[in-house]
């Protein structure tokens, strides 16, 4: 039997590593294999502990803590896990899992991402050997009849793309994959590295050999040390194993491979953002036409695809475009992976074929809303994207209907929200950050964000006036139509989703300064109900203001001019006498 | 320059690896910060000149990222999330809470050189929200409280040192 401990990011988070020390000393010196897997998308349920009987799992224990380490060992010693019931994953989490399709994420937590001979032993490289038996055409033809669109968040047919660098004139090709994953909310394409490199790397040379490429270039989020860890590790395995390098499998066919780590911007997920960033520039964005696969990196053809879409591509050539373009709706076929998160109760990496509600993946997969609260919105497309309101739970996931709603399928940022959380809140959230990270180039971005940012902060200030939504509506229109890059003309919709949907919280803001999440302090009022205090001094001792006034057994009042409105007295009273309004 | 006084000879190794080309700009940074904490001045005039690149090109790649740092940095580095799930799970009052606590902005560093704070987006351990990560290692489902206790328990190990 095997042990296997998940180590992805999360599940190290989680304290995994410590939980793998643990296992080792106790089994040392018996006869227990031990191995690692990254992540299954189980976030909610890390650190993960697995037990293997060959390649069948028969056992999964869930939020292990390293105390628990010895009697693991014991119980796959003695090959009776009777004793274990209390951490053993139950039957509605296992569900999870259960109602996803995988594609991309089909090795994610079963093979061991430092492994090599494991991916093979999983059918990983057969594709790229069938590949090479192919013309490029053929390959691209493939892909045509799967219906692959981009998994980076245009959604552009990739086919199209290939097709376009293949025919593309110039000395040297390029392919490289967008590993910038910026959308601050969604890691699929970290998992995916960290948990499966081969995948991506049997991917991109599946790509490299299609378009004619003689380099592979993968630009990595430097946020990310691990996946870079184990891309290079993998990187060096293909390497010996003859999958990158010259004369590929004595085909004649040739690429090389390397990593480049990004510094931190967001606007370099852009495509020719990050085109200039990997020439060692500031990564500003440059005017299209042309486009990379006409003159992209060192003014060659190139061909820039994400994390997620390469990660399909080994499967497709496997499996066949038909089996592919099965999954799906009329205009988006296959499946997406989202990195399901926020006040829902099971967050974590979900993989479904399109076409799927919301609602299934929120309530079904997600197991619904954290702590009994009720659902508000959910949030696609980070920055870049819009948020669903509960009316429209029922949209399915494709491009098409998500675009409809004003949001966008996005890179697969999925963020839930409940009743707590101020729409308002939500959009200034967005546009701060797209401030802070316009590049600055085009003037509608760089003004035009600040200015909408301004406005949203005097509003959940509760200075908000008339005629500032008309101000914002106005702003919004100007900046999607003068903006150089998708960066400023997707930058609008959060606001743009919040206003159609959401008004009436606006509305509130301004008209009656009051926030029905009671989350814009600057409107809350916390005051003491004289029939529930009983006068202990708690509230009065703990406010860091000294805001709070009365004696010992009599009914304690709060300075309004003094109160900084920071919650400590709601928070300290026993008796539920401090009020928010 | 007077005030800049690197030991420019660490970076030998790193133009030795990295030849002398523009576009190994922004690896050529990272190693350098790797060295020396940060990136000084006379170092990234160093890289200029190595690279024939003006310095105001350097200064401009090293300010454009989030990743460099024009100051040295404490000895513990507090990053503290601010993606979408983190803020849909109270990061701003947290962050607010660590700010007041340290006495510091986010990009700053205490007097005392122990702490360095910065705000971050998504450390990708979205699961775990609102996460903050101290040298590398997170910490996840935090309340201002918690994160606190955290920091003060750093702040008596160093006084006892
Ligand atoms: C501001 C901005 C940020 C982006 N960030 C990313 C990103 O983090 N990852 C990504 O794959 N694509 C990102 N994109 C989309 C890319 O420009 C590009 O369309 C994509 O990498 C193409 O790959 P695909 O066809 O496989 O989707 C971003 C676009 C914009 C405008
Ligand atoms: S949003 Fe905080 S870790 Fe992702």
């Amino acid at each position: 039997m095997r042990i296997v401990i998940g180590e992805g990011s999360c599940g190290i988070a989680a304290g995994a590593i410590k939980i793998h020390s643990a296992i080792e000393k106790y089994a040392a010196e018996k006869d227990i294999e031990i191995g690692i897997t990254g992540c299954n998308g189980m976030c909610f349920l890390e650190p993960i502990v697995d037990i293997y009987d060959g390649k069948e799992l028969i056992k999964r224990f869930v939020r292990v803590s390293e105390s628990d380490a010895e009697r693991i060992v014991n119980a796959v010693e003695n090959e009776d896990f009777s004793s274990l019931s209390d951490i053993e994953i139950s039957d509605e989490d296992k569900n999870f899992l259960d109602l996803q399709t995988r594609i991309a994420l089909r090795n994610c937590g079963k093979t061991d991402p430092e492994s090599i001979e494991d991916y093979m032993d999983n059918g990983g490289y057969k594709a790229i050997k069938k590949v090479l038996k192919m013309s490029p055409k053929e390959v691209i033809e493939e892909i045509k009849f799967s219906g692959l669109a981009g998994r980076g968040g245009a959604g552009f047919p990739t086919w199209f793309k290939w097709s376009a660098a293949r025919k593309s004139a110039g000395e040297k090709k390029y392919i490289i994959c967008n590993a910038d994953e910026g959308d601050p909310g969604a890691f699929m394409d970290r998992a995916v590295i960290e948990s499966d490199p081969h995948s991506l790397i049997e991917g991109m040379l599946i790509g490299a050999y299609a378009i004619g490429a003689q380099e592979m270039i993968v630009y990595v989020r430097a946020e990310y040390p691990l996946a870079i860890k184990r891309l290079e590790e993998a990187i060096k395995q293909a390497e010996k194993a003859g999958f990158i390098g010259e004369n590929i499998l004595g085909s004649g066919f040739s690429c090389k491979m390397r990593i480049k780590a990004g510094a931190g911007a967001f606007v370099c997920g852009e495509e020719t953002a990050l085109i200039e960033s990997l020439e060692g520039k500031r990564g500003m964005p440059r005017l299209k036409p042309p486009f990379p696969a006409q003159s992209g990196f060192k003014n060659e053809p190139s061909n820039i695809n994400n994390v997620e879409t390469f990660a399909n591509i080994a499967w497709i050539i496997e499996n066949g475009g038909s089996e592919f373009s099965k999954l799906g709706t009329e205009n988006s076929k296959g499946t997406k992976v989202f990195a399901l998160t926020g006040k829902v109760n099971k967050s974590g990496l979900v993989e479904v074929p399109m076409g799927m509600t919301l609602r299934d993946v929120i309530y079904k997969i997600g197991g619904g809303i954290k702590n009994g609260k009720s659902f508000k919105a959910v949030q696609l497309g980070g920055p870049s994207g819009g948020c669903i309101p509960k009316e429209l739970l029922d949209t399915v996931i494709d491009y098409k209907s998500l675009s409809a709603t004003g949001a966008i399928m996005g890179s697969g940022g999925m963020v839930v929200m409940d009743e707590d959380t101020c729409m308002v809140g939500m959009a200034k959230f967005f546009l701060d950050f797209t401030a802070e990270e316009s590049c600055g180039k085009c003037v509608h971005c760089r003004i035009g964000t600040k200015r909408m940012q301004e406005i949203l902060t005097k509003i959940v200030n509760g200075e908000g006036e008339q005629g500032d939504i008309e101000l914002l509506e106005e702003l919004c229109g100007v900046i999607k139509d003068g903006a150089l890059c998708g960066l400023g003309q997707t930058a609008p919709n959060p606001v743009l989703t919040t206003l159609r949907y959401f008004k009436d919280e606006y509305d509130e803001h301004i008209s009656e300064h009051r926030c029905r999440a009671k989350e814009c302090s600057a409107m809350l009022k916390y005051s003491i109900n004289p029939e529930k205090c009983i006068g202990c001094t708690v509230c009065a001792r703990n406010c860091p203001v000294k805001a709070i006034n009365g004696e010992l057994k009599k009914t304690h009042t709060i300075d309004q001019n003094i109160c900084i409105k920071c919650g400590m007295c709601s928070k300290v009273c026993r008796f539920g006498a401090v009020s928010i309004g | 320059m007077s005030e800049y006084k690197s030991d420019l000879t660490k970076l030998e190794k790193v133009f030795e690896e990295y030849e002398s080309n523009p576009e190994n700009l922004i690896t050529i940074l990272q190693k350098a910060q790797e060295i020396y904490g940060y990136l000084p001045k006379d170092v990234m005039y160093k890289i200029g000149e190595k690279l024939k690149v003006s310095p105001a090109k350097v200064i401009g790649v090293a300010t454009f990222y989030s990743q460099f740092r024009l100051e040295p940095m404490g000895k513990y580095l507090i990053m503290i999330c601010q993606g979408t799930a983190c803020h849909v799970s109270g990061s701003e009052k947290l962050a607010s809470a660590v700010s007041d606590y340290l006495g510091i902005e986010s990009g700053k560093t205490t007097s005392d050189g122990v702490f360095t704070l910065q705000k971050v987006a998504c450390l990708g351990c979205c699961s775990l929200a609102p996460v903050m990560m101290i040298n590398g290692e997170a910490y996840g489902r935090l309340t201002p409280e918690k994160a606190i206790s955290i920091l003060s328990e750093i702040r008596k190990k160093e006084a006892a040192e």
